[in-house]
């Protein structure tokens, strides 16, 4: 049996004597979309910051394709092959969307802090940039400064930049937040797009987002896992009725 | 996690955008070999008894703003102490040249900088591995620190920065090559023009590199960068250590022209006047370092002639570009690039005619300014020597009332007459790019 992609053993995290993450033990085996719901404040922000580096558990183990990556820095643990996406967008704002993409597919590809390669010569990291930004549909935009496209443009950037270096397992934090209903649907079809063959985890307020990607479901409620199962199954949970799906209804 | 990566792979590949050519390889060589030509004639065109010496620190200059902008422009570094790789360069660039004397080693004056530039690059890993762990104003902080603490070390260690009065060499008594002495300042100015023409080529194609590229993204988002697989330290760390190696070979070059290098070659002074550089040319681009550079040269010399209080003239400039022109001049001039790209040169006449109204006006401001400044100056600094000074040529009474009367006048005037010049500016501008934006449909 394969390891998990992503695996939390009795995870916490205390900011001084508050506690956020009371426990959280999950598995996320390779390939399965799943998505993280729960009401404001309930931590899923959190548990990503622990999962991919920006924060360091208080205790607890995560471990990825059954490797301890607990307390590793945010680049070691990208370049193990996993990849995240923020709520607030976190692009380079003042670069244009063409070199938003290239920046992403280069560690990936090998150049690391090469300085001896020029980057126009680069046959493989254009092909990389030209086809994300393709699979995006940004491909039009690429002279444009970041900073100023329109905002599901940004979060399709956001994709982008987090699917750009091929990792195996990718952290989606409110992808279609703030969205219209025409541009939630769009960015579901990207995300399905692009999911396609890697491990997903995403954090998500839409239902109809949610039931409609995840293979399965967890739901975290004042920094605990109550449930984790199938959409259908979710739906039916009494406990998650009472605290969570009955208040959003 | 290679089927992933194959999946990315296997998304329809449109054709390339755009292949490098023939054609691109001469817009890259062009300008290159534009610029060696116009360093080869420049000493036959400004044949001035001066201008050698003004051409010749300017080529230090650049290199030494260039390095400055590698950290600050590029990777968003603000450092308060580059003066000192390029002032331990110098020094180590003294020294070498003297064992070479003393030892009579077989090597030449052109191979000097590298000296310079190697003791720039080894103080910038030693240094760098302390003060880019952290960015921001902590990194702004330990660079300031790390100055202090080299300049205060000079008082120290005598031997090697030999005191008050500094090292002195001797450039003409090293290896001859090519029957060359380098005992006249052309031969000097050649050597310099050739280092920096290299060095610009080399920080030129840095900006092109992979790390180059990350550098942007790391001054840009330096959090962003780190969750594509870069660590933020290393960069700024390479950054520091390369900045601090083409500083070096500034300081190499300085040590060479000027057959001497002192303590305050690494000081405050000399890291606060290629920050200036920079900044006043611009961070933002390439060349902006470079027009800093040849401005700020080009007003040491000529206003450290015409007035003792130069350095403030020199303040009052940083403090304009930093309040209206926060790109500095290459900046302003890159907003106009739009026009001379849709080739609007009607609206751009009118547009330069528009500013000559301006300029008019800001002149008088401008005077009215140096001669309150003057006064006040002599006043204060110099009145044993009389009250009667000389500004513009004009032999002007400072203690009696009229003199501050016409300069009050002068400012007042000036300003007044400088807004009222505005909206035929922003009418002008505005016209020009309202024409630029039509034409560029039209095509």
């Amino acid at each position: 049996m394969t390891a998990p992609a992503i695996e939390l053993v009795d995870l916490y995290k205390n900011f001084g004597a508050t506690q956020i993450i009371r426990g959280v033990s999950l598995a996320v085996p390779p390939g399965e979309r799943h998505a993280i719901i729960g009401p404001n404040g309930a931590g899923k922000s959190t548990l990503f910051n622990l999962v991919s580096g920006r924060l360091t558990p208080t205790s607890g183990t995560v471990r990825l394709n059954g490797d301890d990556i607990t307390g590793l820095p945010p680049h070691q643990i990208n370049r193990r092959g996993l990849a995240r996406s923020f709520q607030v967008t976190n692009i380079f704002p003042r670069l244009s969307v063409w070199e938003n993409i290239r920046c992403a597919v280069l560690w990936s590809l090998g150049y690391k802090y090469a300085f001896w390669h020029g980057i126009e010569a680069l046959p493989d990291v254009r092909a990389r940039t030209e086809a994300i930004l393709e699979a995006i549909e940004l491909i039009d935009r690429r002279r444009v400064q970041a900073g100023v496209l329109a905002y599901a443009e940004q979060r399709a950037l956001e994709i982008g930049i987090t699917i750009a270096g091929g990792a195996g397992i990718i952290l989606l934090d409110e992808p279609s937040a703030g969205m219209s209903v025409a541009e939630a649907a769009r960015a579901v079809a990207l995300i399905r797009k692009v999911s396609e063959g890697r491990t997903l985890i995403m954090i998500e307020h839409d239902m109809g987002v949610v039931f409609d990607l995840a293979d399965r479901i967890s739901v975290l409620v004042y920094g605990q896992i109550i449930a984790s199962d199938i959409p259908a199954r979710i739906k039916q949970d009494s406990a998650v009725q009472t605290a969570y799906l009955g208040t959003a209804a | 996690m290679s089927d992933v990566v194959s999946g990315v792979a296997k998304l329809p590949a449109r054709g390339a955008l755009s292949q490098p050519g023939a054609a691109a390889v001469a817009r890259l060589i062009g300008p290159w070999l534009a610029l060696a030509v116009a360093f080869a004639v420049l000493p036959a065109i400004v044949t001035s008894g001066s201008a050698l010496t003004m051409l010749s620190l300017m080529g230090i200059m650049i290199v030494f703003a260039l390095s400055y902008n590698m950290l600050l422009g590029e990777t968003g570094l603000l450092s308060f102490g580059h003066a000192v790789y390029y002032g331990l360069g110098g020094f180590l660039a003294v020294h070498a040249m003297n064992t070479i004397i003393h030892d009579a080693l077989p090597v030449p004056l052109p191979m000097i900088p590298l000296v310079g530039g190697f003791s720039g690059l080894l103080f910038g890993i030693i240094f760098g591995s302390v003060s880019t762990r952290r960015a921001g104003t902590a990194f702004a902080m330990i660079s300031l620190g790390l100055g202090e603490l080299v300049a205060s070390s000079s008082l120290i260690l005598r031997g090697f920065f030999g005191g008050e009065e500094g090292v002195s060499t001797n450039r003409t008594k090293l290896l001859h090559v090519f029957g060359l002495n380098f005992g006249p300042q052309i031969q000097v100015y050649y050597l310099i023009a050739g280092w920096c023409l290299l060095s610009m080529i080399a920080m030129y194609a840095l900006r092109r590199t992979p790390f180059g590229r990350m550098c942007n993204a790391v001054r840009e988002n330096a959090e962003r960068a780190q969750f594509v697989g870069y660590n933020p330290r290393t960069l700024r760390f390479i950054a520091f250590s390369i900045a601090g190696l083409f500083a070096g070979i500034a300081g190499g070059l300085a040590a060479i022209n000027f057959e001497l290098v002192n303590a305050s070659e690494v000081g405050a002074g000399q890291s606060g006047l290629v920050l200036f550089a920079a900044y006043i040319g611009g961070i933002g681009s390439f060349i902006g370092p470079v027009i800093g550079a040849v401005l700020v040269t080009w007003l040491e010399v000529m206003l450290s002639d015409v007035t003792d209080v130069w350095q403030l003239y020199f303040g009052l400039l940083f403090i304009g570009i930093v309040m209206f022109a926060p790109n500095g001049i290459a900046g302003l001039l890159i907003m106009h690039a739009p026009l001379w790209q849709a080739r609007a040169y009607g609206s751009m006449l009118r547009l330069a005619l528009a500013y000559l109204v301006a300029l008019g006006p800001a002149l008088v401001l401008l005077a009215g300014l140096i001669l309150l400044i003057e006064m006040t100056y002599h006043l204060s600094v110099k009145a044993t020597e009389g009250t009667t000074i000389s500004v513009f040529h004009v032999t002007v009474e400072a203690a009696s009332a009229i003199p501050w009367v016409v300069a009050a006048i002068l400012i007042a005037g000036g300003f007044w007459l400088f807004r009222m010049t505005w909206p035929v500016v922003g009418a002008a501008w505005h016209d020009a790019f309202a024409q630029a934006r039509g034409a560029g449909r039209a095509k």
